[in-house]
């Protein structure tokens, strides 16, 4: 028997390599059912699944939500923009309040960090971290170590570059949180305004240069510029930032061989990747990322449902 | 008391009871037309892949063969927080109109087999489903009963009893002992 010692998940950070290697296996057995006629099975029926988010999200939530229907669960949709948020309500009362309706498992966005792990304390509910601010968003992490798994064979040993607003990313946070601890090398490339300043405490290497970064690598995953976090002016311009970043095709000749692209999307073309990178099957596994968020979503729901008992 | 487990059949004894559900399976459905076999995850793979290999030597053909993980169907699945492991379920071929044979180790509360004829119906309308398995040690609680039974064997509810089979176990028996 197999289970996983949690009521919630809120970031890699605290994982086990057992507890990762639970969920990776799991959402293998679940992509199978993504390919049959009747996407569905029984096992979360009568549950019901919220997913409340309180920052835009369309893969992210979309893939949540299909994960719960092909699960049986019910799943509920709430938005910040059209719930009472906008009536000032806080989270907590938020959570209180659809705590009383008996929700199995709540799935929350949330802009400030630490959002999910204070509603964990809070509600009896499992929480599920789809993302708190630029802290984690452990089912991406997920997601695409089960894609790296999948296309490499193995994470261990691996060189991985992760390059863009390393600052301001949860993806790359929750990233190397779990490919470090599945035995990965990783390196982090991006201007030095988009670099933390201690990022190497974290067990990484950091360089300025893209072309540094990506010597050599296995996996390269770009990260998206998110305007909506730019408060100040981390770059001049975009197209400044797309000279010196832009993933194209002469940056393939400086990676390993077989090396493959990733992006969490969504995709600013021209300005972390070049369209025919993004768009070549055979590098860019960007679509396959979204086909294992449904399965790896599917396996955090499963694994967490029936309690902890 | 006596408490060692206690061997109930041999590697001889297995072997000759799938070679006579072989010759049953194509007795009672006329040949091989349109049958296909599913074995429930982990002992009924092996079993279904050894009745499909004995099934093509007399009939000299092939008869097609998946894997089902019942796991989700479960009716008990949503209770614990603890499960068993999720294995992959493989069926490579249509259902609809086949005549399915459904392959398991122990047919025990019928549980399972619930759980699998679920299962199978998601997958597609087949013409029938039959069921086959090594030992029926009785204590139904659904009514389901199996077409093929290789050793019927009354046990208590303390016993249990495990197939141990060459593929996972390195070695063909089933043993009887006292429950824990």
């Amino acid at each position: 028997m197999i289970k996983l010692g949690k009521k919630d998940i809120l970031g890699i950070q605290e994982m086990t390599t057992d507890e990762i290697s639970l969920i990776l296996e799991t959402a293998e057995s679940f992509l199978e059912i993504s390919t049959r006629e009747i996407k569905k099975v029984p096992t979360l029926r009568g549950k019901s699944v919220i997913n409340l988010f309180y920052e835009a999200s369309t893969r992210t939530r979309t893939s949540f939500e299909i994960a719960g229907k092909r699960l049986s669960a019910d799943t509920i949709n709430i938005s910040a923009s059209t719930s009472s948020v906008v009536k000032g309500e806080t989270l907590l009362d938020t959570a209180r309040t659809l705590e009383a309706m008996n929700p199995d498992i709540i799935v929350l966005r949330h802009s400030a960090a630490g959002a999910p792990h204070l509603l964990a304390r809070m509600v009896s509910q499992s929480i599920i971290n789809a993302g708190d601010g630029a802290h984690e968003h452990p089912s991406q992490a997920l997601l695409d170590m089960m894609t790296i798994k999948e296309k490499k064979g193995r994470i261990a040993g691996l060189k991985v570059a992760i390059v863009g607003d390393i600052l301001h990313s949860r993806v790359a946070r929750s990233n190397i949180y779990g490919l470090t601890k599945m035995g990965a090398r990783v390196v982090v490339a991006g201007p030095a305004t988009m670099m933390p300043r201690d990022i190497e405490r974290m067990g990484v290497k950091a360089y300025t240069k893209i072309e540094e970064a990506i010597a050599d690598a296995d996996v390269v995953m770009m990260l998206r510029i998110q305007m909506e976090r730019q408060k100040q002016n981390v770059f001049p311009s975009l197209r400044e930032y797309a000279q010196h970043y832009c993933l194209s095709r002469r940056h393939m000749k400086l990676t390993g061989l077989d090396a493959i692209v990733m992006h969490p999307g969504p995709i600013n073309r021209g300005v972390e990747i070049s369209p025919d990178i993004a768009d070549d099957p055979g590098c860019s596994v960007i679509l396959d990322q979204v086909n294992k968020g449904v399965a790896v979503r599917m396996a955090m729901l499963y694994l967490l449902s029936g309690g902890n008992e | 008391m006596d408490n060692r487990p206690k061997i109930v059949m041999d590697s001889d004894g297995i072997e000759r009871c799938l070679t006579r559900i072989a010759y049953e399976i194509l007795e009672k459905n006329k040949g091989m037309d349109n049958l296909a076999l599913v074995g429930i995850r982990t002992g009924g793979i092996y079993l279904a892949q050894r009745l499909q290999k004995r099934i093509s030597t007399i009939e000299n053909g092939k008869i097609p063969m998946g894997i089902l993980d019942v796991t989700l169907y479960r009716d008990d699945i949503a209770k614990s927080g603890k499960k068993a492991p999720l294995g992959k379920t493989d069926i490579p071929f249509d259902l609809t109109d086949k005549k399915v044979i459904l392959v398991d180790d122990v047919l025990f509360t019928g549980r399972t087999i619930r759980a699998a004829m679920d299962a199978l119906i998601d997958f597609g309308r087949p013409k029938m489903i039959q069921l086959a398995v090594l030992i029926d040690r009785g204590h139904r609680e659904l009514p389901i009963r199996a077409d093929y039974v290789g050793k019927n064997l009354p046990s208590s509810l303390w016993e249990a009893i495990s197939v141990h089979l060459l593929e996972k176990n390195g070695k063909d028996e089933v043993i009887i002992e006292e429950g824990t």
